[in-house]
């Protein structure tokens, strides 16, 4: 008995030297600023001097004309920014997974290779390369447009209040459709091929058989899919940065929380930067992700578990 | 359902949508590289048409390498990623380690609390890093970087590697302990060979998003000495966007060392995607 009770505690050390330093790492430079910057969002610095001040920041934020009208816009902007992703985006990403996973095709590594390939260029090159492309100076959209007969359709789309902030979030699309189509690619690949033969004897092939047999096992995967653009698109700042400078223009149309967030804890130009009022947004873009997971963790994803093998 | 007589027209229609996204997605890339290789005039007289003898000039990349400090930068990039990825991958595997072997009070809520990380992007304490890297005396330091970037990546690393832990059978751990070897040993000599592939896969994943981040150095390291690729490429565009020549030639040189390691690795990438997903 105590031999064991030895063991044990000897065991005990090597578990904390094994589990210390990224503990550590993680809980200094991760979770402890999170609550930090949380707790700043509760103060003002008045005369140099920190004071608390409740919850006044985050009712000045959404209430006061003068911060609140930048904060909606922000709000609605990135909303739309992820109604793009999720409309275009992920059943985009589906039909490119199902198409590659039919197994007699070929060139499908090619063709998967290729179109992840802008997933891993940064947004610095994306958001450049595009501006470039679709720019009325170089005419190289013009041109292309004037090739098939729409020239008359084209527009400085990056320019344009109307259409920079759908124009960014196609590139964006652009961009990442490489992750929805791979994740949902490999959950094609572990469905079993007895339910799929199964469907085959029933007569349920094509088509059908992607509605009826391999979309609903593949739902998990969507719903992962889903989260992981949610997250990423509430929390994205590079490419609008890059491409439409830190006042995200032309008048703000493109201000999303990330952009909104870093020219007010910075300052911009003329505007003075504010930790504090930049806190209590990154505490209001804090809850939105955490709503937006928990709804994910607890009302999605446990109604999905059924489906898994 | 006569599947031979439906398959042609169906193949021929998947390999349409897919060459065709193919060439949306390629098409970007592969403009602004053989642009570089032009001369301004043959740039707008020309852009779709492939540099020949009259429009071959270097000059964009001649003005990039004596204007702006692009070594500098990659070597930036390169110091910054190569180290935060081995401590993510060092102590990742420490911690997955811990996780998946031992049972303690406590292991699950670790796991759990470990794993918040993979949801919260570590970007929303930011105003509060920015305090802790000033107070520390580490802005604009690589040091600053390599820090953040070993937390933001080690809760994905420990998650997967933990995940690929414990499927190695307890045989082998079991015939070392009675060799006599220390834990330590264990987890050195057995545990870290055999998961090889996974910390493949976690560097691939850990990797791509550290070279590419923009906020980080734009935050903690935006001086000269300290700017990465990525900050580097976003100043130097920035004050040269007039000269089509230096702007196209720096994005090519941005996308190179990107592409490169993408088509060496992307054969794992892919297998690491595929695999973690299957659980």
């Amino acid at each position: 008995m105590t031999q064991i009770n030895q063991n044990k505690r000897r065991r005990r050390w090597h578990i904390a030297v094994f589990l210390a330093p990224a503990v550590l790492v993680y809980t200094a430079i991760m979770i402890l600023p999170l609550f930090g910057t949380l707790q700043l969002s509760l103060f003002r610095e008045v005369d140099q001097k920190q004071i608390f001040v409740g919850l006044d920041n985050f009712r000045i934020l959404l209430g006061d004309p003068r911060w609140s009208d930048s904060f909606w816009n922000a709000l609605w902007n990135n909303t739309w920014f992820f109604i793009i992703h999720m409309v275009v985006q992920n059943p985009l990403g589906i039909l490119f997974a199902a198409l590659l996973s039919s197994p007699r095709l070929r060139f499908s590594a090619f063709y998967r290779t290729a179109i992840f390939i802008p997933t891993v260029l940064s947004f610095v090159i994306v958001g450049f390369a595009w501006k470039l492309i679709l720019s009325p100076l170089w005419g190289i959209a013009p041109d292309l447009m004037n090739m098939v007969g729409l020239k008359s359709f084209f527009e400085p789309w990056l320019g344009k209040p109307e259409y920079a902030l759908t124009t960014l979030g196609l590139i964006s699309v652009w961009q990442f459709i490489g992750i929805p189509m791979m994740l949902i690619y490999a959950a094609l690949l572990t469905i079993p091929d007895e339910v799929l033969e199964a469907a085959e004897c029933d007569g349920i092939t094509g088509m059908r058989q992607f509605w009826k047999i391999k979309l609903p096992l593949i739902l998990p995967a969507i719903g992962i899919i889903s989260i992981l653009t949610f997250v990423g698109n509430f929390n994205a700042f590079d490419l609008i940065y890059t491409t439409q400078g830190g006042l995200a223009g032309p008048n703000y149309a493109t201000d999303i929380l990330g952009t909104f967030l870093h020219r007010t804890f910075f300052g911009f130009q003329l505007q003075i930067g504010d930790p504090h009022m930049g806190s209590t947004i990154a505490s209001l873009m804090f809850f939105i992700i955490l709503i937006g997971v928990s709804i994910y963790l607890f009302g999605i994803q446990t109604r999905l578990r059924r489906y898994q093998f | 359902m006569n599947k031979t007589s439906s398959s042609l027209p169906r193949s021929i229609a998947a390999h349409a949508i897919l060459a065709t996204y193919t060439v949306i997605a390629l098409f970007p890339v592969v403009i602004i590289i053989i642009n570089s290789f032009k001369s301004r005039k043959a740039i707008f007289r020309s852009p779709l048409s492939l540099p020949d003898e009259s429009s071959f000039s270097l000059i964009g990349y001649e003005t990039v390498l004596k204007q702006g400090d692009f070594f500098l930068y990659f070597q930036n990039s390169l110091i910054v990623t190569v180290a935060s990825l081995a401590f993510v991958l060092l102590f990742g595997a420490m911690a997955a380690f811990a996780l998946s072997e031992y049972r303690f009070r406590g292991n699950m809520l670790m796991g759990l609390y470990l794993a918040l990380g993979i949801m919260i992007p570590i970007r929303l304490g930011t105003v509060a890093i920015l305090k802790l890297m000033v107070a520390g005396g580490l802005v604009n330091t690589l040091t600053a970087l390599v820090l953040v970037y070993t937390a933001q990546g080690l809760p994905l690393a420990i998650f997967i590697l933990s995940e690929f832990m414990r499927q190695l059978s307890a045989d082998l751990k079991d015939a070392g302990r009675i060799d006599g070897l220390s834990e330590y040993r264990i987890f050195i000599r057995l545990v870290l060979p055999l998961v090889r592939p996974a910390m493949a896969t976690v560097a691939v994943f850990t990797m791509i998003p550290i070279w590419n981040d923009l906020w980080f150095p734009l935050i903690l390291a935006p001086a000269e000495e300290t700017k990465t690729i990525t900050l580097g490429a976003q100043v130097f565009i920035g004050q040269f966007v007039t000269n089509w020549n230096a702007v196209l030639a720096a994005l090519s040189l941005a996308i190179l060392p990107v592409l490169v390691l993408y088509v060496i690795f992307s054969r794992q990438l892919i297998r690491g995607i595929t695999a973690g997903a299957v659980k």
